[in-house]
């Protein structure tokens, strides 16, 4: 039957010819690649650049008023970088809700556990030591809409 | 690969108590490190029931507004009447009806309703009743909260956990004694001057008088209390040599609305 074809309403004799062609392609394709180029645009704006990576800050007139060898965090350096947060979530789990308030850290040390007044203590400097990696890897935690940072009050004393 | 019945209900039976033993195995292999690491202080105040007595004979206007003040200092609580920066100037209807009250004064007919009466003594009716979060054994608060924010700790103290307020307001309906406080707007511009050993709250959360947990903790009494000069007395009800247990059983005394049975325990000796 050649060219015939069949579906659900009978047989044909011809298949209806359809043009194989995209309409108005150059527009379509104009706009491709404009839209393709905007939203590759930061891609390209900050090829070769790499973003600093941060550098937190440990020259806090507390921390350099302690010896060398006293100049050590509630746990080691590589535990606090990763796990800080988990840490400071269980601190105020325990200290709101069962009022254990005593932190036994690295070495057997007591802590008050204390955001406020224990970590920013020593870490009087949050916009550099807090703020930095936060804003890096985009993160904004909760923690100052109600803990105050005593680096303003620091700031404005002087 | 095919099993037979008797195979699959064994598998299946099998990998059940490992899952339901599981987590504990892991548990007791791996306790939890760091909730090993807290204690409690060992300088801190400790009771099975603290509760408060507060003696009207003794309390004049300037010690309870020292009261009010320390309290507010301590707590960083803010007042919306007077504002850091002049330009942030509240309307005065909202100034009352958003404040921040974590001690506050009023007289008997509002903080004892039920008990006044036309004829009430000259004497009482010019009281101003200091009055607070009344730390109720039965507190109606933390009966509807709905994320558990407000608890009742074994102490008897009626906490809030500002973490976990979502800001229903279900608890300030269910207080009698108004004791709670939404904070309708960021609270810093109205703070004076912030003490930096205590955070803020922030748009959101509902706040009240917690017996100063903070300070228990390190073994002070309530700011309230220590400038109170012997008029608010302060101490553990299960204790029967405590204070507040000798002076309830030396004098008549009377409480906010017990008959609503929330039990405060807060003790008025008028």
């Amino acid at each position: 039957m050649g060219d015939n074809y069949k579906n659900e309403f009978g047989v044909f004799g011809e298949r209806p010819k359809v043009e194989k062609k995209i309409y108005d392609a150059k527009y379509i394709f104009a706009g491709l690649v404009i839209f393709f180029a905007l939203v590759t645009l930061p891609l390209w704006k900050n090829l070769g650049k790499a973003m600093p990576a941060p550098v937190p800050k440990l020259d806090t007139p507390v921390i350099q008023k302690l010896a060398e060898k006293d100049r050590k965090c509630v746990m080691s350096t590589a535990y606090m970088r990763a796990n800080h947060m988990t840490l400071l979530d269980d601190w105020r789990t325990e200290v709101v809700r069962s009022g254990k308030r005593d932190f036994v850290g690295l070495g057997g040390t007591k802590y008050n556990a204390s955001l406020q007044n224990t970590c920013l203590e020593c870490h009087s400097n949050k916009a550099q030591f807090c703020d930095q990696c936060h804003n890096y890897v985009a993160v904004t935690p909760t923690c100052w809409g109600c803990h105050l940072d005593r680096t303003q009050k620091l700031a404005e004393a002087k | 690969m095919s099993i037979n019945r008797r195979e699959f209900i064994r598998i299946a039976g099998l990998s059940t108590l490992v899952g339901l033993g599981g987590k504990t195995a892991f548990e007791l292999l791996f306790p939890g490190q760091l909730e090993a690491q807290l204690a409690p202080l060992a300088t801190g105040l400790t009771a099975q029931r603290w509760a408060m007595v507060v003696d009207m004979r003794k309390l004049n206007g300037a010690t309870a507004k020292k009261c009010i003040d320390i309290c507010n200092r301590v707590h960083n609580v803010p007042n919306l009447a007077v504002p850091n920066d002049p330009k942030v100037k509240m309307d005065p209807a909202d100034v009352n009806r958003w404040q921040i009250k974590w001690i506050w004064t009023d007289h008997f007919h509002n903080s004892f309703p039920g008990q006044e009466h036309a004829h009430v003594q000259d004497r009482v009716k010019a009281m101003n009743f200091l009055l607070l979060c009344n730390q109720c054994d039965n507190p109606p608060c933390v009966r509807v909260c709905p994320t558990q924010a407000t608890f009742r700790r074994p102490d008897g103290i009626v906490m809030m956990d500002m973490h976990r307020c979502i800001g229903c307001r279900y608890c300030m309906a269910g207080c009698p004694y108004g004791s709670r406080s939404f904070n309708w707007r960021d609270p810093r511009p109205f703070i004076k001057e912030e003490n930096p050993a205590y955070p803020t709250r922030e748009k959101g959360v509902v706040e009240k008088c917690d017996f100063c947990a903070e300070r228990l903790a390190k073994g002070q009494v309530p700011a309230c209390v220590e400038v109170s000069g012997g008029a608010l007395i302060f101490g553990d009800l299960a204790d029967a040599k405590s204070k507040v247990r000798e002076t309830l059983k030396a004098n008549f005394t009377i409480r906010r609305k017990p008959e609503l049975g929330s039990n405060p325990q807060v003790y008025y000796i008028v």
